[in-house]
């Protein structure tokens, strides 16, 4: 069987293969496609500590993927049409640049995976994932009736926004971007598995009542990891407004949660590269098969069950024959 | 007798008609071990709940050194010094043994909060935990995953874990429960000698071991104390036999 290590820098030197491929062969479209698997990858990254180590099925993080995007639109609007944001007590002036705007979505998601958290984890199981779904449904509903940012139209934004010392309009450009911020992404989710927290939360989803009675609370550092989480997802949903350059109600949609969910499991659950095979399977499977058929999400789902039924460990528990993450 | 390192006064617990814990005060005094035996459904389960803060009395106050900790929850209880063991072993079962000792290194230490520093090369964590798999002799299997390790193994990790609190007491469930022969004596004679460390309240249905180790025994039955004693006021008395160890004994 294959060792992990080298499934991962495969995957890695395979993306950075197909953009070379891209831009030697002058090739945007692939570059953009390279970008939207390295996006939805870093919001499963955010998404695989709550529910690959903290064992949290949380089927609202398109919430978070949204609050990044509409942090993103609603800044970038105002920056655009140069009226100042009004926030009641005082205004704020709108931005084109990435960092501020990052901050923005990575504090404002953290901030609602906090009170999301705080309300969803008194439950588990079955109700968890219906009330973080409920929470995804609020926040979708109330993006389509708010008209000051398009309502059900969405926003658009005319020039993807900077970053310093990049020229963000080149595609290859911001594919470097969205890949550096991934990288850190996968660097911080490793550390974060072999930490002490990680091992206590990891112990949390398994044997929460054990981890009481060593005098720790398992719902606080599901709590964290739930935060944690939820700020990555919001910075993917930045990142993938900007890909776009377009925000709208569906990136609060629920079938992205569950999208989410599927990259994972397909990749592998707790897996440090689970969330990246899973992304780059899906945005292949949506572009060819996509192209072939609109009923693509069919195969999708063959692929699914499969995995499901004889490969629990996903793609990567399939080639290392280790079903687990750990050990 | 000294002031008791663990005590309960009038326990009760009523889940509907029926009556858990009846008015149950018991104690445990520095250095001994206190049985705690019973039929089944004499409510020993639901007593350990209480006592460690799964669950709440509807009556009653549990005390730990001295300090009322009836408001308190698990996790603070543990923090006050309370170490317990279940009857079935709560372990991560994914994590190796090594791994499993360290979160109650961990848990010890209060500092979860740490998310940058690879858990195993944190010395102290890791020495914490291996001294307490030394003492279970369990230092040879810490790298197995905990799944792996036989029923014996997992008895023995669940103490190690206990351990690593170093705790002012231990409550212990059924610590023998499923063990063989040799292990029963071998698990007994490591609490015989675990007792001058902290005090035990055992809930045990091995009578051998209970009889060996106990030096004062309570016995349950419906919830309710019907005798305390020293284990040969307990063979003698009538009550008891008739009540619980049955025309044989």
């Amino acid at each position: 069987m294959i060792a992990e290590r080298w499934i991962n820098g495969t995957v890695i030197a395979g993306i950075l293969a197909v953009l070379a491929y891209a831009i030697l062969a002058d090739e945007p479209f692939t570059i953009t496609l390279l970008t939207r698997v390295t996006i939805l990858a870093l919001a499963a990254v955010g998404l695989n500590i709550a529910l690959g180590i903290g064992g949290l099925v949380s089927l609202g993080h398109a919430a978070f993927f949204g609050l990044g995007g509409y942090a993103m639109g609603i800044l970038a609007s105002h920056a655009q049409t140069f009226t100042p944001l009004d926030l009641g007590l005082f205004t704020l002036p709108g931005t084109k640049s990435m960092p501020v705007i990052w901050l923005v979505a990575v504090i404002i998601s953290a901030l609602a995976a906090w009170i999301i958290g705080l309300l969803s984890l008194r439950t588990t199981g079955v109700y968890f994932i219906m009330i973080t779904l409920a929470f995804g449904q609020m926040f979708f509903y109330f993006s389509i009736s708010w008209s000051a940012y398009g309502g059900e139209d969405g926003l658009s934004i005319y020039v993807r926004n900077g970053f310093p010392g990049v020229n963000t309009l080149v595609p290859a450009q911001f594919f470097a971007v969205c890949f550096v911020a991934l990288c850190l992404a996968l660097v911080l989710f490793h550390r974060l598995q072999a930490s002490p927290f990680g091992l206590a939360l990891n112990a949390a989803r398994q044997v929460p009542e054990r981890v009481e009675t060593v005098g720790l609370n398992p719902m606080r550092l599901k709590l964290v990891a739930f935060i944690i989480s939820g700020a990555i997802t919001g910075l993917a949903g930045a990142l993938f407004a900007d890909l776009n350059r377009f925000v709208s109600p569906t990136m609060f949609s629920w079938q992205l949660s569950g999208e989410l969910i599927v990259l994972i499991i397909i990749g592998g659950v707790g897996r440090l590269m689970g969330p990246v095979i899973g992304a780059c399977l899906f945005v292949a499977l949506e572009h060819w098969l996509g192209g072939l058929t609109d009923f693509w999400h069919i195969w999708l789902g063959v692929i699914l069950l499969v995995i499901v039924l004889f490969a629990r460990g996903g793609l990567i528990g399939l080639l290392t024959g280790k079903e687990g993450a750990h050990v | 007798m000294s002031e008791p390192v663990l005590a309960t006064h009038g326990l009760c617990k009523r889940f509907g008609a029926l009556s858990a814990t009846d008015n149950v005060s018991i104690d445990l005094q520095p250095g001994e071990i206190h049985a705690v035996i019973g039929p089944n459904g004499a409510g020993k389960s639901t007593l350990i709940a209480q006592i460690c803060g799964g669950l709440r009395p509807d009556a009653g106050r549990v005390e730990l050194l001295g300090r009322d900790v009836s408001q308190l929850n698990t996790k603070a209880r543990a923090q006050q010094g309370l170490g317990r063991t279940f009857q079935i072993s709560a372990l991560a079962m994914e994590d190796t043994v090594l791994e499993n000792a360290i979160l109650g290194a961990i848990g010890a230490a209060g500092r979860p909060w740490r998310f940058w520093r690879p858990v195993l090369k944190d010395t102290d964590l890791r020495e914490r935990a291996m001294a307490a798999l030394e003492r279970v002799d369990l230092t040879e299997h810490a790298g197995k995953r905990t799944a792996d390790l036989s029923h014996g193994q997992r008895r023995q990790l669940e103490v190690a874990v206990a351990l690593t609190l170093s705790p002012k007491v231990f409550v212990m469930d059924e610590p023998m429960a499923g063990l063989g022969a040799e292990g029963s004596k071998q698990m007994t004679s490591f609490l015989d000698g675990l007792r001058r460390e902290a005090p035990i309240l055992l809930v045990e249905h091995d009578m051998d071991a209970v009889f060996a180790l106990a030096d004062r025994i309570t016995v349950l039955v419906y919830g309710r104390v019907i005798a305390t004693g020293s284990v040969k006021d307990i063979r003698q008395s009538a009550a008891v036999k008739e009540a619980y160890l049955g025309e044989s004994a």
